[in-house]
């Protein structure tokens, strides 16, 4: 585990750069962390992702994959490529302050 | 008699690039090459496709033989798992010959995936088209078994030759099923 700076504040994270504890997490991180993995500033569209992200794995105790966010969220597939086209399945996740997601879809 | 001036050319310069120096995922690029038709065949290289996608790294799909089905229109929803000649299936291969045994065998698979929320072939070609994977049917396989584009899923970018396939391929990690 190490620490990063993220807006200021130090948090976890682990080797592949999720937060340890997602309670750590706030707005402020989330920009922080998605200038820092190429996601670049976050739109309203992000913000919609982000917020089903983070309820979804409050309520389901797991971060969800790539496919439920398209289909549960109102963000299309296509949407969330463009969003995080470095790799949404991740990136939507980590962003969000979410472990990485164990689904393969 | 002519003296011959000889002329110095400078060296080329070699451009030293540092491999440690690229992100983990950026500029990867895996290639599938999908050459069975079974529903249990279809799936791990539309599965992994799908994963390298999500993950960033751009991919690939090249369908031949009998993993033209994959993308056929007509047979795209009807795949099937093969019970005769599967010994994953820990079954007597005669009993897995009986009238029945296939469809039966496919049925149960079909209904672990939907419990398990994947999505069936034809959704999965969808996500993978939607997700910027390229798509390609290979010319030789559509010409034996006399397929033309019109055959075809929606989704597929081209249909292109073997070599036109090595020519995209160039530089990826090429994984055959």
């Amino acid at each position: 585990m190490t620490t990063a700076v993220f807006a200021g504040v130090d948090v976890e994270v682990n080797e592949e750069g999720f937060l340890v504890n997602s309670d750590e997490w706030t707005a402020d991180v989330a920009e922080a962390i998605a200038a820092d993995s190429g996601v670049g500033p976050l739109t309203e569209l992000h913000w919609k992702v982000i917020t089903f992200c983070r309820e979804d794995a409050a309520r389901e105790g797991t971060a969800p994959g790539l496919r439920r966010i398209s289909k549960l969220s109102g963000v299309g597939m296509k949407d969330l490529y463009a969003l995080f086209p470095k790799g949404p399945g991740k990136l939507a996740a980590m962003v969000s302050g979410l472990p990485k997601p164990q689904s393969c879809i | 008699m002519t003296t011959t001036e000889l002329v110095e050319t400078p060296a080329p310069a070699i451009e030293v690039t540092s491999a440690t120096a690229v992100e983990p995922e950026k500029d990867r690029h895996v290639c599938i090459i999908c050459s069975k038709g079974t529903l249990d065949m279809a799936y791990p290289g539309l599965i992994m496709a799908n994963a390298a996608r999500m993950s960033g790294i751009k991919a690939t799909l090249f369908f031949t033989f009998w993993g033209l089905d994959i993308i056929t229109e007509k047979t795209v929803d009807e795949l099937h798992v093969p019970t005769v000649g599967n010994p994953s299936m820990h079954i007597p291969t005669m009993v897995g010959g009986l009238p029945g045994m296939e469809s039966m065998a496919t049925r149960m698979m079909k209904k672990q995936m939907e419990d398990l929320d994947i999505p069936d072939v034809r959704e999965l070609v969808e996500i993978l088209h939607d997700s910027g994977a390229e798509i390609y049917a290979c010319r030789m396989a559509m010409d034996m078994f006399k397929r033309t584009e019109d055959d075809l899923v929606d989704q597929v970018d081209e249909v292109i030759t073997a070599m036109d396939f090595y020519d995209k391929a160039a530089g990826s990690e090429v994984i055959f099923i």
